[in-house]
């Protein structure tokens, strides 16, 4: 419409042109000081003395444990809190009953919550002077200071993301659909393979996804659990802390390159999934 | 499903559908094993030294600091990045220009970057030969090991909070009175300043109380740049870090308990916020 004028007809709606220039430039540089140059610094001083030094910190028995270790916390903590998700979005989404406001601010929880202080609040229950302290170490169970510590203070800064993506999202689209195949003779079970899954699936992708970029990450709760023992309860935000503070520099930002690698990944697949999929996740419309 | 049966038996399904029982019962059973046993556990932890003794831990001079810098830090922070972040919502949502896509998954970095990596990275990046810090410097500002360090890092964490509530808001705000603004006179400035931002305030306030509410409690990102001196530049959540580290755990459960409330008063004062804002429209 305004290219056919001959000069160019600005709407009521549109910035003028200085304004926009001053704004977009502001966005962008801020981004670019705030968020994106601290990522470009990673690799560069992963860098630093070559690809092949990078590799061999990377590749270095300690680093690999921490790898190992933090791989085997995602795959216990992701399924559990998968099941707890799909429960409790279930539960919430498609029945009444009183206290439901409760559950989802519970739910809700961890997002307040300090990550140290999610930590400690396992080393009450389970740590040596905690409450039951005594009777864990009499039977020779360790659960603070190795894999059980690690693995629930994962799950708890990392469990709201599949509930807090399902919840709305199964909310939206109601229960009619599940009463028309339970009332057609389908199974409870057949009913939620055949009919819900596929409703929510990529919303499940999406909460999954996010769930596990949180749970491969987690560094403050982590590490009042895991007692920092060296090739042993060192997660690889553990392991990026240790060697930063022994002055390893540049194995210190190799091991974190992984992470940011990981985290760029994580951002390219949730961009395609609001971009792809927008209309069935909920976070889309969210954040 | 209808109202009565629901009063008459609360608890009795009250839909076609099954699995209430198994979906309710996984789901609390998860919730009090992984969250309320260990939070009545942090609840009862600090009362064993009595309240003199939790108050005199609470008045002690470094814990009070600590709980300065993080809830002033965070305040900061978040006063930045409500400037910032209502800028890049609008850029966002208002500008059409190659890479746009690009910068608005950009802007959730702060979430998707582990703590640890943003910190390292952050304090390499403003120490005195850092690549921003030397600049800084030579301009006299030192930010890595000092206060300023822990804001840098507090607003760095927090501005997808305000970018993402802003967003779906600035899209659904309505056009007409915009247009209206415009043919009764009032220039792009006087509409932005009189129809637009006041239409945002209660987003904003809740980005921004978003944003305040993650800083409170941050640790990673901070204590590799905030070189940690006691009284200083120590954060409230390192400083129950350490005393955890002395078995110190009542006092560390004391702070804990306080920043504890400190979030839940936040949270129930975004409730309230928006319950404001929905009456208003």
């Amino acid at each position: 419409m305004s290219a056919k004028r001959p000069y160019r007809y600005r709407g009521p709606r549109e910035d003028a042109p200085l304004l926009r220039l001053i704004l977009s430039a502001l966005a962008i540089g801020f981004i670019g000081l705030f968020l994106v140059l601290p990522v470009v610094l990673v690799f560069a001083e992963a860098l630093n003395s070559g690809l092949a030094f990078a590799l061999d910190a990377i590749d270095e028995p300690d680093a690999r444990s921490a790898i190992r270790l933090s791989l085997i916390a995602a795959a216990i903590t992701l399924p559990l809190n998968i099941v707890f998700g799909v429960a409790a979005s279930w539960a919430i989404a498609k029945f009444d009953f009183p206290g439901k406001s409760f559950l989802t601010t519970l739910i809700d929880l961890p997002y307040a919550i300090s990550p140290v202080v999610a930590g400690m609040i396992y080393l009450l229950v389970f740590g040596l002077q905690g409450w039951f302290g005594e009777y864990l170490r009499d039977a020779d169970v360790q659960i603070v200071f190795a894999l059980p510590g690690i693995v629930l203070a994962t799950l708890f800064v990392s469990f709201p993301f599949v509930a807090r993506e399902l919840i709305p999202l199964m909310q939206d689209q109601g229960r009619t659909e599940e009463e028309a195949a339970i009332s057609l003779g389908a199974s409870g079970f057949q009913t939620f393979l055949r009919v819900t899954l596929p409703n929510i699936k990529w919303g499940l992708m999406y909460g999954v996804l996010l769930c596990n970029a949180r749970a491969m990450g987690e560094f403050g709760a982590v590490s009042v659990v895991s007692g920092h023992i060296r090739g042993l309860t060192n997660t690889m935000p553990l392991h990026v802390e240790v060697l930063y503070n022994d002055y390893q520099s540049v194995g210190a930002f190799a091991v974190a390159s992984l992470l940011a690698l990981l985290a760029l990944v994580t951002l390219a697949l949730k961009a395609l999934l609001e971009w792809r999929y927008a209309d069935e996740i909920a976070a889309a419309h969210r954040h | 499903m209808s109202a009565q049966a629901t009063v008459l038996h609360p608890f009795k399904r009250n839909s076609v559908l099954p699995g209430f029982g198994l979906s309710l019962g996984i789901a609390l059973f998860y919730l009090s094993f992984v969250v309320l046993i260990p939070l009545i556990a942090l609840l009862i932890r600090p009362w064993e030294i009595g309240f003199a003794g939790f108050w005199h831990l609470l008045t002690d001079a470094r814990v009070l600091a600590s709980l300065k810098l993080s809830f002033g830090a965070a305040l900061i922070g978040a006063g930045i990045n409500a400037v910032f972040g209502l800028i890049v919502a609008w850029v966002l949502t208002r500008y059409a220009f190659p890479g746009k896509r690009l910068l608005d998954a950009l802007v959730d970095l702060p979430f998707a970057l582990p703590t640890a990596v943003a910190g390292i990275a952050l304090s390499a990046l403003y120490a005195p030969q850092g690549w921003l810090g030397k600049p800084l410097a030579e301009l006299g500002l030192k930010v890595s090991y000092t206060p300023l360090g822990v804001v840098v890092a507090l607003t760095f964490i927090g501005l997808p909070f305000v970018v993402r509530t802003l967003q779906p808001v600035l899209a659904d705000l309505s056009q007409e009175a915009e247009e209206a603004a415009a043919t009764l006179g009032a220039s792009r400035l006087q509409t932005m300043a009189r129809v637009i931002f006041p239409a945002l305030t209660p987003a904003l306030i809740t980005g921004a109380t978003l944003a305040f509410a993650r800083a409170v409690g941050e640790y990673g990102s901070v204590i590799f740049i905030a070189g940690n001196l006691p009284a200083v530049s120590e954060i409230a959540p390192l400083l129950i870090v350490i005393k955890l580290e002395q078995y110190d755990y009542a006092g560390a459960a004391a702070i804990g308990v306080v920043m504890l409330a400190a979030s839940f008063a936040i949270v129930l004062a975004l409730n309230l916020l928006q319950n404001w804002a929905a009456k208003r429209q």
